[in-house]
């Protein structure tokens, strides 16, 4: 619970951070009290890394001031916001993962004795850590790497406390956990509440918002727009229309017109990959949109990724207007029409150093060329049209991608598909790291791609979101598909269902 | 209390466009200002021995054989790879080229076939450094490594390690001619050098060696054939060296099993200055020009001065770090 009488324990008013060029933040105000979960919100670009920075002493602040426990402070580097109490768990985990988790919880300030380790000592207070937060489980000597993602997130947590940090500054927590992993998470964040430790709680999913959180600041174009807002009740409309500065009539544009019947642009026939998923098989039209769903780590991303050529199938055929797609071969798939807009974006689906027109074309390099001669005036001048379509901004294709938020780098990713008049386009979690205003523009561009005859398939880990987009949902559990039907027959209640039956039918088949 | 400040309806406008290239083009500048300083440098210190014509060609003739391979190693250092084995495969291919049997043959039916069997011998050992680094997935630092030792091995054993003589006349006429005072070599590393901007810059080659450098599982999931490439970019590599080892041939009349013995690292450093990351993704061939000149330009003032390899080569391990550096400040700079 949140306990509006208590004085703050950090107070930021006005907080300014000039870089070369850019005001990142241009007015920030935020107040956290002990045993809060306080979350932040805003698109990207709002300022919120910026912020955490600042935060984790990683920046220095140009105007305003930063008070702990009332009294002034500034922090001249990380080591120096640790000392004040406030720890900070980076998005990408800041741990070495050729080290001991003990090592890890203890990086920096090292319990040592004349420069030489105290290696019992520290795995000991490691275990207690580990123990405080309900997981024992995890012993201080295993090594870091080999620990799953959620088990990395209850590593960097110890370290934060055994910092004696009062506020932990959370970033995106569960983008890398599944619903059980994320059911985890929440449990220590409320310990750490009832324990009288701050939580700064960013992330881009409302729901989980409005599960955990106690109140919310909102930030916009580096400033804060909307503090002190309840977390539970504040309407969604409300939230999106602070964040965005306009409103969202309908998060999911409907088809317009019935799908027409047709043979189908993709067809997968008993594909299977050992030890992965076997016996898949699923038909989509063109113009349609089917949707698998499904918990991480079900085989959906693995499906994705086999259709494409990007994985070799073991068993079944993958055909594409009725060809047959030479297995294991990417490079086969693209030239039958194929695109897929991949789950990792930055490591697996763009050249983050590129200027955005080279990665728009990068599907098409062959296609601007004349023997072999690459014609850069047309590539640039139909990638650019490509990224008009779809409405990257700012509109300047020679901008390096890496400097675009995370909503216009995924538009870049459609633009290249675009741009190769592909037939059908794999979507792996399209809105993953995407803001709720860009998220929208992503989604009736999606239903614009299927209006024009696209078949399409679509991974989402946001139940919602696939049963909103598609014509068809496919459930994957445990590497198997297990519903196929309409969507708007099952609700997100009904997936679980499914999902979960699944999963207890192997537990009796295991006592069996 | 709530406080919701009134959200603005506007829509962001879109920035101005970026100068495009600038970051290469202050580099570049930085090179060629470096390259002016270690001429006034020359000019000061050696005077008219190193002002003169003369002297001009001489450093070019030097710098054919860095500099060809320099290309090369632009295309797989862009690709994001790196070979070790360019000396030996430069050793290797004059020894090949030089042998009693090659000769022979070449007094038979003219000395092209040496060329050919240098630039053949470059282009299957590069082959195979390629295949097995794109297609045996061996890191490409171990996979060369292997092959400079077994390169240079083998050109031991088939030279017994003697110096070999060419006694070809047709050979060492043609690439010993100056027409218009300028050396055949001369004219082959300018030839080289633009065919190889012209391929990463103008082609669809190039194009997929920046992608496959800059990310390639990205570029493997845009349907580039990245194994194949690769290969492709070590080839060519093997290939200019074939060309460079025809060329130290023709400057030595000889060949021999430590011909280009620590070449790459020459190579390697002058490519680096250059301005190609060593990471790959971003590379250019104006730019390992500027870095092969540079180093050339510079052990020519050095022995002018009558100063030893030894201060030569502290002198340009220090270069190498500044020129990081500085690569360092200017990739930084940009927002």
């Amino acid at each position: 619970m949140a306990h509006p009488t208590t004085a703050p324990l950090l107070e930021m008013r006005g907080i300014v951070k000039q870089f070369p060029g850019v005001r990142a933040l241009d007015g920030v105000d935020l107040v956290v009290r002990a045993g809060e979960v306080h979350c932040l919100l805003g698109q990207n670009g709002a300022g919120k890394s910026t912020l955490i920075k600042v935060l984790a002493g990683a920046h220095g602040v140009d105007e305003g001031t930063i008070l702990w426990q009332g009294e002034p402070v500034s922090f001249a580097d990380p080591q120096a916001a640790l000392a004040t109490g406030i720890a900070t768990i980076y998005q990408e985990l800041d741990l070495v993962d050729g080290l001991s988790v003990a090592d890890n919880i203890f990086l920096g300030h090292e319990r040592a004795r004349g420069g030489v380790a105290r290696r019992a000592e520290m795995n000991r207070a490691a275990r207690d850590l580990l123990a405080t937060l309900g997981h024992s489980e995890i012993r201080p000597t295993r090594e870091v790497g080999s620990l799953s993602a959620a088990g990395k997130q209850i590593v960097s947590m110890a370290r934060a406390l055994s910092r004696n940090a009062r506020v932990i500054v959370m970033d995106e927590p569960s983008a890398v956990l599944d619903p059980d992993e994320v059911d985890g998470l929440f449990r220590v964040v409320g310990d750490l509440r009832a324990s009288g430790t701050a939580i700064v709680y960013i992330s881009h999913r409302l729901e989980e918002i409005r599960r955990i959180g106690d109140r919310l600041t909102v930030l916009k174009d580096g400033a804060t727009v909307a503090s002190d807002l309840p977390a539970k009740d504040t309407p969604t409309s409300e939230l999106i229309t602070v964040m965005t500065g306009r409103t969202v009539s309908s998060v999911f544009p409907r088809r317009s017109a019935p799908l027409p019947d047709g043979s189908p642009a993709l067809s997968v026939d008993g594909l299977g990959r050992t030890g992965e998923f076997a016996g898949v098989s699923f038909d989509v039209r063109p113009g349609e949109i089917v949707g698998l769903a499904g918990l991480v780590g079900a085989g959906r991303s693995e499906i994705v990724e086999t259709v494409y050529g990007a994985r070799r199938a073991t068993s079944g055929t993958v055909r594409v207007g009725g060809r047959a797609l030479r297995n294991g071969s990417v490079d086969a798939a693209v030239r039958a029409g194929l695109g897929l807009c991949p789950e990792e974006r930055k490591s697996q689906g763009l050249i983050l150093d590129d200027a955005v027109y080279r990665n728009i074309s990068l599907a098409s390099i062959g296609r601007f060329s004349r023997f072999g001669l690459s014609t850069d005036g047309a590539e640039r001048q139909a990638a650019h049209d490509a990224a008009r379509s779809v409405d990257i901004r700012p509109d300047a294709p020679e901008r390096i991608i890496r400097t675009l938020s995370g909503g216009n780098q995924q538009k870049a990713v459609l633009a290249r598909w675009l741009l190769r008049s592909c037939k059908v386009l794999l979507l792996d979690e399209p809105t993953r790291g995407v803001d709720v205003g860009s998220r929208a523009e992503i989604y009736a561009l999606i239903r614009q791609l299927a209006d024009s005859g696209v078949a399409l398939v679509i991974v989402s880990s946001d139940i919602d979101e696939v049963l909103g987009l598609s014509d068809r949902i496919l459930v994957i559990a445990e590497g198997a598909v297990v519903h196929d039907g309409p969507s708007d027959a099952i609700d997100a209640h009904g997936v679980l269902d499914h999902i979960l039956a699944t999963h207890e039918h192997d537990q009796q088949e295991d006592v069996a | 209390m709530t406080s919701v400040q009134d959200p603005s309806l506007t829509v962001p406008t879109p920035r101005a466009r970026e100068p495009r290239g600038s970051v290469g083009l202050a580099r570049n500048l930085g090179l060629v200002i470096a390259l002016v300083i270690l001429c006034v440098v020359g000019v000061v210190t050696a005077g008219d021995r190193f002002a003169s014509t003369d002297n001009l060609i001489t450093i070019l003739r030097l710098a054919t054989v860095t500099g060809i391979i320099a290309v090369g190693m632009t295309f797989v250092i862009t690709g994001g790879g790196i070979d070790l084995s360019v000396g030996a495969l430069v050793a290797l291919s004059s020894v090949w080229a030089t042998t009693t049997g090659t000769q022979a043959m070449a007094d038979d039916i003219g000395w092209v076939a040496m060329v050919f069997s240098a630039v053949l011998v470059g282009t299957v050992c590069g082959a195979i450094n390629g295949l097995l680094v794109a297609y045996g997935r061996v890191v490409p630092f171990i996979a060369t490594l292997a092959m400079l030792a077994s390169a240079r091995g083998l050109a031991e054993v088939i030279a017994d390690r003697k110096t070999q003589i060419i006694r070809n006349q047709g050979f060492t006429d043609f690439f010993g001619a100056e027409p218009l005072g300028i050396p055949v070599i001369v004219i082959i590393f300018a030839l080289v050098t633009m065919a190889g901007w012209f391929l990463l810059n103008r082609t669809t080659f190039g194009r997929r060696t920046f992608a496959v450098g800059g990310n390639p599982e990205a570029a493997r999931l845009a349907g580039i054939k990245v194994q194949r490439h690769t290969a492709y970019l070590y080839t060519l590599l093997g290939t200019t060296c074939g060309i460079a080892a025809v060329m130290l041939m023709s400057r030595t009349t000889t060949g021999s099993s430590t011909h280009g013995t620590q070449l790459e690292l020459d190579v390697i450093a002058a490519v680096v200055i250059g301005g190609t990351l060593l990471s790959g993704g971003r590379g250019t061939i104006v730019g390992t020009l500027l870095g092969v000149l540079i180093f050339m330009t510079l052990t020519n003032v050095f022995t002018l001065n009558n100063l030893s390899t030894s201060t030569q080569n502290v002198a340009k391990g220090v270069i190498i770090v500044i020129a990081v550096l500085l690569q360092q400040r200017i990739a930084n700079r940009k927002p």
